[in-house]
């Protein structure tokens, strides 16, 4: 029971842990004292004055950000003083800011706004000419309009403390002092638009969504970002059925107001002009639109037919469906089909990592314990690039509780610049990297190991061991990509008793049905049968879906419901926010298949698999009230052991700006895709095979 | 990028002046001593300091434009510097930077077009009991009248 | 050469090599006394020579008068982190021109007094940040040092009795803001002078985290007269808890303009008639700035009192850096007032709404105004203004400005209403 103090606030008897801000303990006890640079988080500046109060017994106006309570002490934040000195801060704050609430797309959402209506004068007595400079673009995203700045800094610190980038200074002095990229005139950064959002006036906009709709317009729709596996919240602004903006500014999710780049601004890929509308037949000519009925029937009937005569069907999953999605075509699979070949894109050993922590379900860490950890140690992985809300987790771990990080991975990290230690290893000395931190790491109160996949079946397990012999508690996250791959697994979508591993079912030559749902593996890999029947369920024509004898258009993680599981096992549920005519979910196309065939699978309605996946997956009997109410809910998967899995692990090789096939059509995140990003990501031709801006391996 | 030997010579003793670790500290030093050679601050220059300091550029860009003494665009050969503030505000030094400007025939900041001058309205300067003060790059003149500040200016400009 | 006549009511203390041939070399210094005291303050102990500092009412002779001994007592000597000094020379406060003829004619009576600092607080390194605009007195200083380095006055085993200590200069580049403690470390560590939170104050974690005792030029130069001959002795020049003497700076309407060392406590009508040899061409006295800009003026009927700090205080104003600007009966305040208000605006570095947006504003106000639109209601809105920024900056340059912008207007509110815009003299 930590230490209180005992005060007044506003007559108020007010009791606080010793070493409260006064803005603090009077929040807890609900007063509002207005605060711009004050930001919960970041390092205090004290810079914009106005959370003033009056502090009995002492001679000037005391400052509410930085003073922490005393025994005793009389604080009044509403007196005639503090009101007054309110009014003049924002007078004085109104003689350069320009009066653009006509045209400022903060406008109803400006916390300057709503300090003058709540603080300020009605009137200014400012009569002389402001100081003006124009509007600067810094990047495709990031434009800035210095005479709106209110120079609170919560920008530079977002950009240096929160995201490690350190791309905006302060330049000049005085009255024009102002905010200053990195390259003089531009932006070189991950684009990630923190500051864009975490800016209390419009000094900082959106390239996206400058001038298109007023915030009250707008349906806020909390859902589950659809790019990497951190699962953050991204709430869509959406009008008119369209998605104009992202944003987490209302701090709900696991993410806190945290997104990144792919999570804020990759969402204009659900508008693609190359979207597909309706399902497309190969014929002598191209593909030609066919309808539904059409569509449904004929895989139906081809099915039905290869089932009938003991034929062999391969179904390669997706790592950004729903769970409810994977579970029914998991059952659709074995029970349907009878067929054990499914796989789906694997980008982290699950099956090795779920063995050989058997019945441990304690040894999983969830996203909010790489914040609290006392030590992290990153093996084999580039957090910034590949999961970003785990690199920022570590990071304010590292900035609010001084936990420890360190770092074996290939090359330089962004991490090392926090890191206690980083070593630098070759492929396949990542073990012996991690020995060599042995004595500091067993020093450590806890630790949390989060790998990559350069650590996978053997060298997994000797790493278990390693953390095990440490003699303190360890938890580990097998990092994997994309929205949903651990819901793909944990639903089935691998080639469990003996069924085909994706490698073997493109190799084997008497394929006669190949099904692929949101995945693009003959981007890399040829189709060894002739002859198969290529379905394929996407929202573009992917070098697979050329390859499709019919291709089904389906919908984006943005228009369903459902549930995914993060990297760290936790289950959150997806909000629709928009429906694209033509398209449908997976799972109604699952559904609508199975009906064809005339198999009775159950109803396929998102809410009542999810029921189902409670019932009957492990792990996965997840609290009810935390789902719906937009929570995230760890999953206990660990039951006993795992058989080993044919096929090949490889991680996506994603980075920051890039996400698979969705990237590819974000026109957003190409025109802000900048140096082939990552460690671990596609560093150009030759590396793993794929070019710059090319996406990842599906 | 390199210096003059003297110059590079007294970089190096900078940066040994100050605790390991801290080399960031020669930031400013080295800014206006690298000035007087270069000219001016150019973003090359900006580099170069950046990685002699093992610093960002952003961070060496922040600096320059705090502070009077560092800029952007070269001046004059001789940048005449008056002062107009309140010790020498007293004594005629506001007419003398009017008479200053007329001499030059140039403004605040501005540089004469062969080059060889310029002229700033300057803060003060630490002369003002020996007002009005004018300092020349870095040499102090005090009590300066208007005739005074004529021969000063013609006295350089015969120099050439 | 001086720059002006000495003058015989001057107690030279800190001055007292000003004139003398070669007062800058350290055979001049060593013939009159110089190190005299650091040896003996090696003798004695860090409390011995804090005490004689106490004793001494040696106040900060930059512009805040804080006790410079209790000062020295904030340092941990006990830290395990360093302990750095830090010399003050960034001198930028209008009025004030002392603390460059102390580098430039007795270097060395600095570099002691440094040293007697080093023993007191355990430091065995010194930054001395000097203007960017003293780069004479940089290079000079930077000869005093090596003089000392080679003769054993600076380095290892100094004069042989076994203390080290480092002695640096550093450039500044033309801010007045730093001249301001914390912003001058930031300045010092080669970023923007921006001003810090206190606490943590420098004493406990200053230049690069570490302890620092920071002080102003005069301030170290006055340490080894007070070891030497005791602190009791230089505190008996003044007034009670305003020990010994200052550089007064008088410039402005004065016949003889100059820098003066006169006891603490020296009436002020007698430094303007009789040191400064009265005001010039005959004419009356209006106003005084008794201690560099940031102090509020006084009326010439308010200036029958004695200068020491807590007699200026007082009356509502402060002694300041010493930089005392004499104004006669000729001076346009609304002129005066503008000039301050476009060095604060200048100067500001920005940080704080209050500073940076208000200095900038009563700047445009008092400009309109020297230009003739000046407006009746403009005369209270900049003593309003200026009471909206006093007190709330973040540091002490926000009050600097509004601090005589106030007592002009309040003062001499008159010279306001004579500059009135036609217009506004008729409504």
């Amino acid at each position: 029971m930590a230490e209180t103090v005992k005060l007044t606030i506003d007559g108020r008897a007010v009791e606080a842990e010793k070493g409260t801000l006064i803005i603090e303990a009077a929040r807890q006890a609900g007063i509002e004292i207005p605060s711009f640079c004050y930001y919960e988080g970041l390092k205090l500046q004290a810079a914009c004055r106005m959370c003033l109060v009056e502090v009995e017994k002492t001679p000037k106006l005391q400052v509410g950000c930085t003073l922490p309570v005393a025994e005793g002490m009389v604080v009044h934040t509403d007196s005639e003083l503090v009101k007054s000195a309110r009014k003049g801060m924002l007078e004085f704050l109104l003689t350069n800011h320009p009066l653009d609430c006509p045209v400022c797309d903060k406008g109803g959402e400006c916390e300057l706004q709503d300090m003058v209506f709540r603080y300020g004068a009605g009137e200014s007595r400012f009569t002389e000419r402001k100081v003006h400079t124009d509007e600067q673009q810094w990047s495709p995203v990031v434009y800035f309009d210095a005479p709106r700045c209110i120079l609170c800094y919560r920008c530079v610190r977002i950009c240096d403390e929160g995201m490690g980038v350190n791309a905006l200074g302060v330049g000049n002095r005085g009255v024009i002092a102002a905010i200053v990229p990195n390259h003089h005139d531009h932006l070189e950064c991950d684009e990630c638009g923190m500051c864009i959002d975490i800016c209390p006036v419009g000094a900082l906009t959106s390239g996206t969504y400058r001038y298109q709709t007023r915030p009250w317009e707008m349906d806020h729709v909390g859902t589950i970002c659809t790019h990497c596996a951190d699962g953050c919240r991204t709430t869509l602004g959406v009008r008119n059925g369209r998605i104009i903006r992202g944003n987490n500014r209302d701090r709900s999710g696991i993410n806190g107001e945290f997104l990144c780049v792919k999570g804020r601004y990759a969402f204009d890929f659900t508008e693609h002009p190359d979207r597909l509308l309706s399902p497309m037949l190969r014929t002598e000519n191209g593909y030609e639109p066919v309808s539904w009925a059409k569509a449904l029937e004929l895989v139906a009937n081809k099915f039905g037919a290869v089932k009938a005569r003991n034929g062999k069907l391969g179904i390669i999953g997706s790592n950004h469906t729903t769970n409810e999605e994977n579970f029914f075509l998991a059952k659709l699979a074995r029970q349907g089909l009878g067929t054990r070949n499914i796989d789906h894109h694997r980008t982290g050993d699950l099956t090795t990592f779920f063995d050989a922590l058997s019945g441990r379900n304690d040894a999983l860490a969830t996203t909010a314990e790489l914040y609290s950890a006392k030590a992290v140690l990153v093996v084999g992985a580039d957090l910034s690039q590949q999961h970003p809300l785990l690199a920022f987790q570590v990071r304010s771990d590292v900035r609010h509780h001084g936990a420890h990080v360190y770092t074996v991975t290939r090359g330089p990290v962004r991490e090392d610049h926090q890191a206690a230690a980083g070593v630098r290893v070759e492929q396949g000395g990542e073990l012996a990297g991690v020995e060599s931190l042995r004595d500091r790491l067993k020093s450590e109160g806890n630790l949390v190991i989060a790998f990559g996949d350069s650590i996978q079946g053997e060298s997994l397990r000797k790493l278990i061991a390693f953390g095990d012999s440490l003699g303190i508690p360890v938890k580990y996250v097998c990092l994997v990509d994309y929205s949903n791959s651990r819901g793909a697994f944990d639903m089935g979508l691998i080639p469990r008793e003996g069924g085909l591993s994706r490698e073997q079912m493109l190799a084997a030559t008497d394929l006669d049905v190949l099904w692929v749902v949101g995945s693009n593996p003959l981007k890399t890999a040829a189709l060894s049968s002739t002859n198969a029947f290529v379905v394929v369920q996407d929202l573009f024509m992917t070098e697979t879906a050329r390859q499709a004898d019919l291709v089904l258009p389906a919908a984006s993680a943005y228009e369903k419901s459902g549930t995914v599981t993060n990297v760290c096992g936790e289950v959150q549920k997806l909000k629709q926010a928009i429906k694209v005519m033509g398209a449908k979910t997976d799972l109604e196309i699952f559904g609508l298949i199975a009906k064809e065939m005339g198999l009775d699978l159950g109803i396929w309605l998102p809410d009542k698999v999810f029921e189902e996946i409670r019932r009957t997956v492990h792990g996965y009997n997840v609290p009810m009230p935390v789902i719906a109410a937009g929570g995230a809910a760890a999953t206990a998967p660990l039951n006993g052991r795992v058989a080993a899995l044919p096929g090949a692990i490889e991680s996506a090789g994603d980075t920051l700006f890039t996400s698979g096939s969705l990237s590819r059509y974000s026109k957003l995140l190409n025109s802000v895709m900048e140096a082939p990003g990552g460690l671990y990501g596609n560093q150009g031709p030759g590396d793993r095979g794929q070019g710059p801006g090319a996406g990842g391996r599906s | 990028m390199t210096f003059s030997p003297q110059l590079e010579q007294r970089f190096t003793k900078m940066l040994a002046s100050y605790p390991p670790g801290r080399e960031r500290s020669a930031v400013v030093p080295m800014l206006i001593y690298a000035q007087d050679e270069v000219g001016a601050i150019t973003p090359e220059l900006i580099e170069e300091v950046a990685r002699r300091c093992g610093i960002h550029p952003l961070q060496v860009d922040e600096v320059v434009g705090y502070y009077s003494m560092l800029h952007r665009q070269p001046l004059g050969k001789y940048h005449v510097q008056v002062c107009t503030n309140v010790s020498c505000l007293l004594v005629g030094g506001t007419e003398l930077y009017e008479h200053a400007k007329k001499k030059l025939g140039i403004g605040h900041k501005e540089v004469t077009a062969d080059g060889q001058f310029s002229l700033e309205e300057v803060e003060c300067m630490g002369a003002c009991s020996w007002a009005p003060a004018v300092e020349i790059n870095y040499d102090f003149h005090h009590f300066v009248t208007p005739e005074k500040l004529d021969q000063l200016i013609d006295g350089l400009k015969k120099a050439h | 050469m001086l720059y002006n006549e000495p003058s015989p009511l001057e107690t030279r203390v800190v001055s007292k090599r000003f004139g003398l041939p070669n007062s800058a070399s350290l055979d001049t210094y060593l013939a009159t006394d110089g190190f005299k005291a650091f040896l003996k303050a090696r003798e004695m102990t860090p409390e011995q020579i804090i005490d004689e500092v106490k004793a001494s009412a040696l106040r900060g002779r930059g512009g805040a008068g804080f006790p410079t001994g209790l000062k020295w007592s904030f340092v941990p000597r006990n830290s395990p982190k360093p302990r750095v000094i830090v010399i003050n020379a960034d001198e930028s406060e209008p009025g004030t021109c002392k603390d460059r003829l102390l580098i430039e004619y007795d270097p060395h009576q600095l570099i002691e007094g440094i040293l007697i600092a080093g023993l007191a607080v355990d430091a065995h390194r010194g930054y001395i940040y000097i203007r960017g605009e003293y780069r004479y007195l940089i290079e000079h200083m930077n000869a005093a040092l090596a003089e000392a380095y080679s003769r054993g006055y600076l380095g290892k085993n100094i004069a042989g009795t076994g203390f080290d200590f480092d002695l640096y200069t550093h450039s500044g580049a033309g801010a007045y803001e730093c001249g301001e403690e914390t912003a001058l470390l930031d300045s010092l560590e080669g970023k923007r002078g921006i001003p810090r939170m206190k606490p943590p104050f420098p004493a406990v974690a200053g230049a690069w985290g570490l302890p620092t005792l920071l002080n102003n030029v005069e301030t170290f130069s006055a340490a080894p007269a007070i070891i030497r001959d005791g602190g009791a002795a230089f505190a008996a020049l003044g007034t009670p808890k305003n020990g010994g003497t200052r550089l007064v700076c008088i410039s402005g309407h004065v016949n003889k303009p100059g820098v003066y060392e006169l006891p603490l406590g020296f009436p002020m009508m007698k430094a303007i008639n009789e040191v400064a040899g009265g005001m010039r061409d005959g004419r009356k006295l209006k106003a005084v700035v008794p201690g560099g800009s940031s102090c509020p003026l006084l009326r010439a009927d308010e200036c029958d009192i004695l200068m020491d700090y807590d007699t200026l205080a007082k009356i509502g104003s402060m002694l300041g850096s010493g930089g005392m600007v004499v104004l006669d009966e000729t001076t346009d305040m609304v002129k005066f007032a503008l000039r301050i208000m476009r060095f604060y605006a200048h100067e500001s570095c920005g940080w704080c709404i209050p500073c940076r947006e208000g200095t900038t504003w009563l700047r445009k106000i008092l400009t309109r105004f020297d230009e003739g639109g000046g407006r009746r209601e403009d005369i209270a809105l900049l003593g309003e203004l200026s009471r909206n920024m006093l007190g709330r900056t973040f540091c002490a340059l926000g009050d600097a400005a509004a601090m005589p912008t106030i007592s002009i207007v309040d003062k001499f509110a008159d010279d306001f209403v004579k500059r009135l815009a036609p217009e506004a003299v008729t409504a």
